[in-house]
């Protein structure tokens, strides 16, 4: 597949007056593990080709509230600033626990952020989580807030025996965007890539997503991310040999180590946040848990480039830089690597009752 | 319906808002404004660093009402570095013995749903072996 041709864009990275950037961050994953070869026992006798090693799932008391909440402490912990300077929670997601009551007051009560605060919850299938993002940049850039908390978060729902169902995963990270000069990392600028194409949906009252199959690549996530990536390394006037690390949006192996090679960023680039292979697809909180791993590790100065998709359909691309700040704070509050190294595995059965598959009554 | 009684109590249960005395500095939890030590009024807030020790514990089969659906579950008390001891569920143990001294972390969780799916869903602190040292 070659890429698409520039489009008529005159890009213009999305930019705030005032300086922005991450200064605290934190990830989250739950501790269980169903390997895709247990779905492919139950489903075709073992023979399906698995897209991922294995995928993470919430326990039976966790949900988007709580793996959320841990997040945002762990992004707190980094940052060391006061919860009550906080002046938007937000939580993007497609798993919220309720269908009306905000995820986010619930974290925002048990970080201390409340009550003087924005606080909503977002929905862009998996890209909730960086429209949170930008969102915060514009309400730390435009001065409205010294600093707001974006989260991305997911328990990501799959029908029993659907391709879903061997890659959705549990997990994400929160992002604490404060002014540049308090950040680990600089956000130099983003820029979105909307349109309204049908590649997966959930309609209201219904408990498993509907997808496109392979209408979901090409006119999809390849469409979106490549427009948004390209759109923004043009207006950025940088190339894909400028940044050390990039990470993209992971449904699954396949589709981020492609679209990679398409925009033309090697292994070397995208191996450090490409975690779909352990944990599955986390939805909302994919790309930008690719981010946190890729924080992790980096040094002073690494350029970074981030690009989400969100089915329906959309992708927001993040330019970063990496400054001194990160070496000290990151070691503030546990890893990426320490939560994917906390790791049970479970049989099929389990992952049916810990889903809440079961009819009990 | 117990909204009331579980909204009061957002803050001890989501992130273990307690008391601390000002005339003998011990640390209070649950938050009673009367100090035990001294006698004397305490209604300032502290919150725990959530981390403590296992003191006692005990697997439930069988358990009350709410709490069918998460059963076996593990129940300790729990002594804080701060001092007080409480009562909480141990989670995320996935299959690993629980010990006397095993030092734990506070996590929030879902407790339970106030009734059946319609209700609200209650959530409260529990404890887990630490992610790291």
């Amino acid at each position: 597949m070659t890429l698409p041709s520039n489009s008529n864009l005159n890009p213009t990275l999305l930019k705030p007056f005032r300086p922005v950037g991450i200064v605290g961050y934190g990830a989250y994953v739950p501790r269980y593990r169903l390997p895709a070869r247990e779905v492919a026992r139950i489903w075709t006798e073992g023979q399906a080709a698995l897209p991922i090693k294995e995928k993470a799932v919430p326990g039976l008391d966790e949900d988007v509230v709580t793996m959320s909440i841990e997040a945002a402490r762990n992004a707190l912990a980094r940052a060391r600033i006061s919860p009550e300077e906080i002046r938007a929670v937000w939580v993007g997601s497609e798993s919220h626990p309720y269908a009306v009551k905000p995820t986010s007051t619930i974290v925002a009560e048990a970080i201390g952020a409340v009550p003087n605060t924005q606080a909503a919850d977002w929905e862009f299938a998996c890209k909730a989580g960086t429209e949170a993002m930008v969102a915060a940049i514009g309400l730390v850039g435009s001065g409205m807030a010294h600093y707001a908390l974006a989260i991305g978060m997911d328990t990501a729902q799959g029908r029993p025996g659907d391709a879903l169902e061997y890659t959705t995963g549990a997990g994400g990270a929160a992002y604490l965007l404060g002014p540049a000069e308090e950040s680990l990392a600089v956000i130099n600028g983003t820029f979105s890539y909307v349109t309204d194409t049908p590649d997966f949906w959930r309609r209201e009252y219904q408990r498993y997503p509907e997808h496109g199959q392979r209408f979901t690549g090409e006119p999809a996530y390849f469409k979106h991310i490549t427009e948004a990536a390209q759109a923004l390394m043009a207006a950025a006037n940088t190339t894909p040999a400028d940044y050390r690390y990039a990470v993209f949006h992971q449904p699954n192996a396949k589709f981020p180590q492609r679209v990679a090679e398409m925009l033309g960023f090697s292994k070397k680039q995208t191996a450090p946040g490409l975690l779909v292979s352990q944990i599955g697809n986390t939805y909302a909180g994919s790309a930008i848990i690719g981010l946190s791993a890729i924080l992790d590790i980096a040094e002073t100065g690494d350029h970074i480039l981030m690009v989400s998709f969100g089915s329906g359909a959309g992708s927001d691309a993040f330019d970063i830089r990496v400054t001194e700040a990160i070496t000290e704070r990151r070691e503030r509050a546990p890893k990426t690597a320490d939560y994917i190294a906390r790791r049970t595995e479970i049989d099929y059965a389990t992952y049916v009752r810990y889903r809440g598959k079961l009819a009990m009554k | 319906m117990e909204i009331s009684r579980h909204w009061r109590l957002n803050k001890q249960r989501y992130s273990l808002v307690g008391e601390i005395c000002p005339h003998c500095d011990a640390k209070l939890f649950p938050p009673r404004d009367i100090c035990p030590e001294c006698g004397h009024e305490a209604r300032h807030g502290y919150t725990f660093n959530g981390r403590g020790e296992v003191y006692s514990y005990t697997t439930i089969y069988d358990a009350p009402a709410g709490y069918e659906e998460t059963t076996p579950y593990t129940v300790a008390l729990i002594k804080l570095e701060e001092g007080p001891m409480l009562t909480a569920q141990l989670t995320d143990l996935g299959g690993q013995p629980v010990g006397i001294g095993m030092p734990v972390e506070m996590v929030t969780r879902r407790l339970r749903s106030d009734g059946d799916e319609r209700g609200m869903i209650v959530y409260g602190y529990k404890f887990r072996p630490i992610l790291r040292a």
